[in-house]
């Protein structure tokens, strides 16, 4: 299949041998689970459950609010001791509301929701709706409601789904694991995508360092080609980060080059990725809500890095206790995701949730450390950012706080990939200053336009104002202007009439 | 979220404010400054090697003095401006420096020019524009064209090859005569004072000599690539230079369009011109293999800090300099043109570089957003 250029990127050290081989294993819910209510890109749940509340394994904890949000269910059975505020796994440390629960050790399912049993004849709306219900978001990162994106459908023509079965990241083996076991529940969630998108057109991209993944989905888009009336093609894309990047990808895959600050859908084209298919799989076909997901622990100071099916509020710490514990104690990076866009954990105490696809203790040896040094002008970054951007240029405007000469660069446009700090022989934090001007940017951005709203209510009632005093000007000058005709009309009549008997005394003279 | 730190006391070497809000990536790739700079030093062993052989003793001496002064000035530029002196100086970069001077100065010259082209280089060239990565100009040619005008005559006293421990090679202590007494001839030390070979070409056209019977008379090719031409330390063996430079683009620390650029470019106008005037002009190999070329071509138009940073630029930069070395040798005052022509070449990078840019993903050259379905190139 033919795939387009795009430039840049850099070929990282991936290291995901290290949990490649392990195969998924189910972890059993531990003594006590820490369910946040936020999850998810948009506006927190709001929980409907209250403690003492016994609960089977997928009823509703908590229900969405807002057009972007998502409910989240119980990840197994138990009761729910407290709703209460704990550390959310974010670096800056905050808490989130959180529902405590006591798992009961049997994890049994609760009555669920109805299964759709044909999918492919059922109202996508429909379809959307159950996903939507079941709590489904993009697992690739984002965490972004799944319903959402599926809805675009109807008001954007899609005419072709990319599946991102890309990995880039590196250690992350989640996803290729997933491929490589349940390749016919990814399909079949795929398939479900396309039905709701009405999309016929369906590329699998997978990297080449996954050659087993790329088999097992091209064998089981064999065993269904019979019945299927779409094209699927499972396409095997160069190894190299970021491929898995929404823009880069959509690029390869399609040609098409998604405009500054526009979405997939503007050229007609829908990203899912492989974990959130087989979750929408699940959600239809099962009606089993989304209560847990592949998470990849991994990295040069766990003992044994594995690819675990975590119930969401597990503790990492849990996870890497699940994992024989770290042989490197404090390991030199704690990290929620890969290690180039990944978060570093404020804690080891803090759950597992629906965007977490990998926890990863990297040892002091694998991340190669070191103090920044002047700036050689060497080009690396420039040739290796996937966005065409200068950012050796950019980093000086940042560091002299000329944020309006970065914007001008083009440091909005950054996807924050991280590529040129990773290859920057002066180990100099690139990305971080650009996270850091984009976050200045936005809030300038969100501060202009509250002001140009205020100043345009304002103007709008000036000129309300202005055309009352008008109206009033008017209806006043009209109104003396009737009296003044109506005083004019009664002089004339009272000269007509002193006229008029003038007239008929003459007359009658 | 953000302190200013400002002054030149942050790592980063400017002023400024650090970013506290981290972002990732929390892994990099296994490279560095002074990993750069080594693998640089080690593809120039080679010819220096051979320079030192070539050349006996008196090199080894210029060569050790200039390295040293340029550390040592790095170091007192550094503590001058209240910057930490270590963690500049293991960058190697002032080590480099003096290196590449060493090699572009004549084998034979007195101490004091190669003390005074380090202290040039790393004052005048480097510190005063703010240290590494702030210099607009390559220090080492800075240096070398600051000490051609002061020091015209020390700067072109070339002499003829005598290898080490060679009869008639000056020993450890006439060695030592010869870099610190300005001894060539007398004493125990019997150098054969001699012209580079495109000084002795320019003399001789100058004369009414032509080229193409000055060449066949005394420009050996195999001298030329093999180095067993009188000449600066470190330019005359071509072939070593050239090696050196292909495994720095094995190595990944060069990119290719410099030193392509750069080569083609001469190749192709002597090429031309010879055709066009074999009386009057040398043809590509002597443009190609005498002088700076190959040194040039891969060590010094190459540096990062003053080459463009883009495939176009640095295309664009080659280029420039391949044409402006021929302009230079066939018909400025000096013999070679290689300094002179890198330092003008740095002079336009920063505006190369801003019409280089790379097109914004998403947005036209102009940097509004794309409007209408753009498919790309496949």
């Amino acid at each position: 299949m033919k795939l387009f250029r795009i430039r840049g990127g850099v070929d990282v050290e991936h290291r995901k041998e290290l949990s490649s081989e392990q195969a998924i294993r189910v972890m059993a819910p531990p003594s006590r689970l820490h369910v946040p209510l936020q999850q998810h890109a948009g506006v927190s749940a709001d929980p409907v459950v209250a403690p003492g509340d016994r609960v089977l394994k997928g009823d509703l904890l908590a229900q969405p609010q807002g057009a972007v949000s998502a409910p989240i269910h119980a990840p197994t059975s138990g009761v729910v001791l407290e709703i209460c505020e704990r550390m959310a796994p974010h670096p800056s440390g905050l808490s989130v509301r959180s529902i405590e629960l006591e798992p009961d050790g049997e994890d049994r399912w609760g009555a669920c929701l109805p299964p759709i049993e044909d999918p492919f004849t059922a109202d996508p709306a429909v379809i959307t709706a159950r996903v939507a219900e079941a709590g489904v978001v993009g697992l690739g990162g984002a965490a972004f409601p799944t319903a959402v994106k599926l809805g675009l459908g109807a008001r954007t023509p899609i005419d072709t789904l990319v599946i991102n079965g890309a990995e880039c990241e590196p250690y992350l083996t989640c996803d290729d694991r997933l491929m490589r076991e349940q390749a016919g529940e990814v399909i079949d969630g795929v398939r479900i995508i396309a039905y709701t998108l009405k999309v016929r057109d369906i590329r699998i991209a997978i990297e080449s360092n996954k050659p087993q993944a790329l088999e097992a989905m091209t064998r089981a888009v064999g065993a269904i080609e019979a019945d299927h009336d779409g094209r699927i093609v499972v396409v095997a894309i160069p190894t190299r980060y970021p491929m898995g990047s929404e823009r880069h990808l959509v690029q390869l895959i399609t040609g098409h080059e998604i405009p500054a600050r526009r979405l997939p859908a503007d050229v007609g084209v829908a990203v899912h990725n492989v974990a959130t298919a087989r979750a929408i799989r699940h959600a239809v076909r099962l009606g089993r809500p989304l209560v847990s997901r592949v998470v990849t622990v991994s990295g040069g100071a766990v003992r044994r890095p594995m690819n675990l099916e975590v119930p969401f509020g597990t503790l990492v710490s849990d996870l890497l206790e699940a994992c024989d514990g770290l042989a490197e104690d404090p390991p030199a990076r704690l990290l929620a995701g890969g290690p180039m866009m990944g978060q570093p954990l404020p804690d080891r105490e803090v759950p597992v949730i629906k965007g977490i696809g990998g926890v990863l203790a990297l040892s002091w040896g694998e991340i190669h450390d070191g103090p920044s040094h002047p700036c050689i002008r060497c080009g690396t970054c420039v040739s290796v950012c996937p966005c065409g951007l200068v950012p050796f240029e950019m980093v000086q405007y940042v560091r002299h706080d000329r944020l309006d000469d970065a914007a001008a660069l083009g440091v909005r446009d950054c996807v924050g990939c991280g590529s040129c700090a990773y290859a920057c022989p002066s180990h100099i934090p690139l990305a971080q200053y650009f996270h850091y001007a984009k976050g200045r940017l936005n809030a300038e951005d969100r501060d202009r336009r509250k002001h140009e709203l205020m100043k345009r209510l304002a103007e709008g009632r000036t000129a309300r104002m202005e055309k009352v005093a008008r109206a009033k000007r008017e209806a006043l000058a009209k109104r003396k202007a009737a009296a003044a005709a109506k005083k004019a009309a009664e002089a004339a009549k009272a000269a007509e009439a002193a006229k008029a008997p003038a007239a008929g005394d003459a007359g009658a003279a | 979220m953000t302190t200013r730190t400002g002054g030149v006391g942050d790592p980063g070497g400017f002023g400024g404010f650090e970013p506290q809000d981290r972002a990732g990536p929390y892994a990099h790739a296994a490279n560095s400054v002074a990993g750069i700079m080594i693998r640089v030093m080690a593809a120039l062993t080679p010819a220096t090697l051979a320079g030192i052989y070539l050349f006996g003793w008196p090199a080894l001496n210029l060569f050790v003095i200039t390295i040293l002064t340029a550390v040592v000035t790095e170091a007192a530029c550094l503590a001058l401006g209240g910057r930490p002196v270590l963690p500049a100086l293991s960058d190697g970069s002032a080590v480099l420096t003096g290196w590449l001077l060493a090699l572009s100065l004549p084998a034979w010259a007195p101490w004091w020019i190669g003390v005074t082209g380090a202290v040039i280089a790393l004052t005048f060239g480097k510190h005063m524009f703010g240290g590494l990565g702030q210099n607009p100009f390559n220090p080492a040619m800075v240096a070398r064209v600051a000490l051609l005008i002061s020091f015209p005559v020390p700067m072109t006293l070339y002499v003829a090859p005598a290898p080490m421990f060679s009869a008639g090679a000056p020993g450890f202590l006439d060695g030592l005569a010869v870099t610190f007494w300005g001894v060539v001839d007398g004493g125990g030390v019997d150098g054969v004072t001699a012209a580079s070979p495109l000084g002795h070409i320019k003399t001789e056209l100058s004369r009414g000599v032509p080229v193409a019977e000055t060449m066949a008379a005394a420009v050996d090719p195999a001298g030329l690539a093999f180095g067993m031409i009188p000449g600066s330390l470190g330019e005359s063996s071509a072939l070593l230079l050239a090696l050196g430079g292909l495994i720095l683009l094995w190595r990944g620390v060069i990119s290719w369009a410099v030193p392509v650029a750069l080569l083609a470019s001469l190749g192709a106008i002597a090429t031309i011109a010879h055709t066009l005037d074999p009386g009057r002009h040398a043809d590509a190999t002597v443009h190609l293999l005498a002088g700076a070329t190959m040194l040039g071509a891969f060590f010094i138009a190459t540096d990062p800090v003053t080459s463009p940073v883009t495939r176009q630029g640095q295309l664009l930069f080659g280029v420039g300099c391949g044409v402006l070395v021929w302009v230079i040798r066939s018909f400025a005052g000096y013999p070679e043109g290689m300094a002179f022509a890198i330092l003008l070449m740095n002079a336009v990078t920063p505006l190369i570089d801003r019409g280089s840019r790379p097109r914004v993903h998403g947005r036209t050259r102009g940097g509004e957003p794309l409007t209408r379905r753009t498919k790309a190139k496949p």
